[in-house]
Order: structure tokens, then C-alpha cells, then sequence
């Protein structure tokens, strides 16, 4: 309790950090792996190989990965580019295959229907794919978050200010009360995050309660 | 690049390899500690899954457990258990094994809960006992799944691994926070070179096992596979 009252700012600090590497990391996955996920199920030779090769993506180690991206681009290891570009290859691997798999889950039915009353390839991606793909998404996309705000701590150790630079300071300085704070921090922001994710799946599929209801 | 480069010349001298405390000896830490520690873990979670698989019962529970174990930080958890234990192989191993059992757990809970009812229920019917149910109807159906927790597992724990040598001296890690400490980067990305490739390896092998267990005989017998969930680490 005395480290929190004499340290809340830093904590803060260090949530916005926290905050300011997973928020960007976990929403350009989604603007990578929704397309690649559409292309995947369209283009059905695509999606094996696909799918295969962010297996491997996500079998790479994060720390290693950490040393090597800023080595192979170029760019500081301890800068937030490094370790959004981490973050996103990681979060990109999951959500290709969640998106993959929603897109695969809208009904045959909805999409000829909708190709037969003259909808354009494109206009039908975003009035029926992508709505309905959005159950299944989700389910990925919490995933995505929970996975992403705990990874983001791995950075620490090479020096990259985020919650998980209270565990390598608490652990090297002795207090306890330190790790502890930043593990709890991390967990609540998991848990908040993942909140938003349910509701705004919520407000974005008004038919599933609709449905529900009935 | 350049340092790539010399990685690699580092990589291809034998001295790094063979000296005291060189790759070899790290190499075999990292995979020893990996395989201990996912032998214990599937020690106590394999069998307890199965069991829950088998009875059914606190399957939302477990669920729940195994999500809510994927948002503590390892790095949090590794170096609370550190403080707690001293500088050591204690605290990794320890943290290592909290890590490797939601996967184990899931695997072999939601691969025994896929088994079709109709096989269990037709084992009962002949006349077989409970533990027979579960050792020649669920566990072979079953298998693949429980193989894809134990893979899970494996690869989480490899690459966690290489973050014990944060509080002992252990594995292939111990390149990449002493390279970072003396700023010795040829080492320190070789050391990175070296995690990825044994995980990389790990999982290819897995694929190449359950890939050959898929085209055994076996197959044509109908089994629902879940993937059980897992963390990038």
C-alpha cells in the first residue's frame, strides 16, 4: 500500500504506456487480418497455406522476436515502433485464422441472396459479410486483446516502459509490492478491455438480442 | 544486416558451440527444462482434464479458469516467484508449469467432452467398465486433441523458457540478457536465432506426428476437434 500511495503517479505513467502499445497493435490486426481473412475464404487454395504460415508466425518466440525485428527494419530496439510491430505480428496470427473461420461461418444462403438482388462485391462484403462475420470475430478478437495487453510486459525486459517495467524494477529493487501492482494492473486492463470487445459486439449485431428475445 | 551477419559467423564457429556455458550446453538446458516441465505439468493436468472430460462435470469452470490464466503476465508471475523464491531455477519452473497447464487441461477436457456419445454409450452397453471407457473408447478417440494441447504447451513453454535466464542461469535466454547487458549484439541475436529455431523445430515435429497420426488407419473414426487455446509468448 505505501508503493501505491507514493508511486500512483508513475503507475499511470506507465498504464498509458501500457495502454499506447496495445491499443494501435491489436487494431491494426484487425485492418490486416480482415482482408487476408476474406481473401483466404474466397480464394479457397489460399487458405492453407495461409492459415500455415501464421502457424509459424505465432511458434516465434517474443522475445527473440523483440532482438531481431529492429535488427532485419532497422529501428531502435527500445522504441515503441518495435514493439507495436512485435505486438501486431502476434495479434495478426490469431485474428487471420478467427477471420478466416467468420467468414466461413456466413450463411451460403445470405450471400446469394444478396448476389442475386444485385449487390456489388463490394457493397456486400460490408452489409452482409462482414456483419455477419462479426459473432465469430469476436470470439478472436478477445482473445487478441487478453493475449496482447499480457504480452506487451515481455518488452520491459529489453527496456520498453509499460506495466511490465514495474516487475523488472520491482524484481531488481525487491518490492513485492511493485510486481504485484503491475500484474494486477495488467490483468484489470485485460479484463476492461475484454469488456468493450462484449459490448461493442453488442451494439454492432442489435439482431442477435433481437433474435434472443423472440 | 552487418550484425546478422556476424550473428551468424558466431553461429558458425565451433568455440561458441563447445566451450564451457557455450550453445550446446545452453541448448540442452533450454530443452530439458522445456520437456521437464511439460512432463510434470502434463503429470497432474492430463489426467484431471481427462477425468473432467469423462464426468462432465466442472467443464465451465475450467473453461473459465484457463481464459482467466491467459491474462496473467508470465513475466509478472516469473518475477513475483522470483522475489518470493531467490535467484534460482525455483521460480522459473514454477511459473513455467502454471503456464503449461490451461493448455494441457483444455486439450484433454475438451477432447474426451468431443468423443461421441454414441461410442461411450455403446462401451457401457457391451459391458465395459468406466476405466476401460476412458482407457480404449476416449483416450484413443480423444488422442489428437490431447496432442494438440501437449503441443500448445510445449511451444509456450520453449519460448518462456528463454525468460527464466531473467532469474537463474539457465538456457538459451541467458544470450540474450547478457548480450543485452554488455551490449554484445552478435551474441545476443544469435542467442535469438537459436529460441526461435528449436521452437520452430519443436513445432514442425509435432505437425510431422500429428499429420502422420491423422493418416493412420484411425481416421475414418469420427472425432470433433477443438483447438484448446493459447497464448503467443
Amino acid at each position: 500500500m505505501k508503493w501505491l500511495n507514493q508511486n500512483v503517479g508513475s503507475l499511470l505513467e506507465l498504464t498509458v504506456a501500457h495502454l499506447a502499445l496495445a491499443v494501435p497493435a491489436i487494431l491494426l490486426s484487425l485492418v490486416i487480418a480482415v482482408p487476408i481473412g476474406w481473401t483466404a475464404q474466397r480464394l479457397r487454395w489460399a487458405r492453407d497455406p495461409a492459415l500455415a504460415l501464421v502457424g509459424v508466425l505465432y511458434a516465434i518466440p517474443s522475445l527473440p522476436l523483440f532482438v531481431l525485428v529492429p535488427v532485419v527494419l532497422g529501428i531502435g530496439i527500445r522504441s515503441s515502433a518495435n514493439a507495436i510491430i512485435v505486438l501486431t505480428v502476434y495479434a495478426t496470427a490469431i485474428m487471420v485464422r478467427s477471420a478466416a473461420d467468420a467468414f466461413s461461418s456466413v450463411p451460403l444462403e445470405a450471400r446469394m441472396s444478396a448476389t442475386a438482388i444485385g449487390y456489388s462485391t463490394w457493397h456486400r462484403f460490408w452489409s452482409v459479410d462482414l456483419p455477419l462475420a462479426i459473432p465469430v470475430m469476436l470470439a478472436g478478437l478477445r482473445v487478441v486483446v487478453v493475449s496482447t495487453v499480457s504480452l506487451v510486459t515481455v518488452g520491459s525486459v529489453i527496456g520498453i516502459p509499460s506495466l511490465g517495467t514495474l516487475f523488472t524494477d520491482g524484481f531488481q529493487r525487491g518490492i513485492v509490492a511493485e510486481v504485484a501492482a503491475g500484474l494486477i494492473v495488467t490483468v484489470l486492463i485485460a479484463l476492461v478491455l475484454d469488456g468493450m470487445c462484449i459490448l461493442a459486439g453488442r451494439a454492432l449485431t442489435p439482431w442477435a438480442r433481437a433474435a434472443e428475445a423472440r | 544486416m552487418e550484425l546478422l551477419l556476424q550473428a551468424f559467423s558466431w553461429l558458425l564457429t565451433p568455440e561458441s558451440w563447445t566451450q564451457q556455458g557455450g550453445a550446446l550446453q545452453r541448448l540442452f538446458e533450454h530443452l530439458g527444462v522445456t520437456i521437464g516441465v511439460v512432463a510434470l505439468s502434463a503429470g497432474i493436468a492430463l489426467p484431471l482434464g481427462v477425468m473432467i472430460g469423462h464426468t462432465r462435470r466442472w467443464t465451465t469452470a475450467v473453461a473459465l479458469l484457463a481464459g482467466a490464466a491467459r491474462a496473467i503476465p508470465t513475466l509478472g508471475l516469473l518475477t513475483l516467484l522470483g522475489l518470493a523464491l531467490g535467484i534460482g531455477l525455483g521460480a522459473p519452473v514454477l511459473a513455467l508449469l502454471v503456464l503449461a497447464a490451461p493448455p494441457l487441461l483444455a486439450g484433454a477436457y475438451a477432447g474426451v467432452q468431443a468423443v461421441d456419445r454414441a461410442a461411450v454409450d455403446g462401451a457401457r452397453s457391451v459391458g465395459m467398465s468406466e476405466a476401460q471407457i476412458i482407457r480404449s473408447v476416449e483416450l484413443p478417440l480423444a488422442l489428437p486433441v490431447i496432442v494438440g494441447g501437449i503441443r500448445s504447451a510445449t511451444l509456450q513453454v520453449v519460448a518462456t523458457a528463454t525468460l527464466a535466464a531473467y532469474t537463474s542461469d539457465t538456457g538459451l535466454g541467458r544470450y540474450i540478457f547478457s548480450g543485452l547487458k554488455s551490449r554484445d549484439y552478435p551474441e545476443l541475436i544469435a542467442g535469438s536465432l537459436l529460441v526461435i529455431a528449436l521452437a520452430l523445430l519443436l513445432d514442425g515435429s509435432f505437425a510431422l506426428l500429428m499429420k502422420r497420426h491423422a493418416s493412420a488407419p484411425r481416421s475414418d473414426l469420427k472425432t470433433t476437434t477443438t483447438s484448446p487455446g493459447r497464448n503467443p509468448s
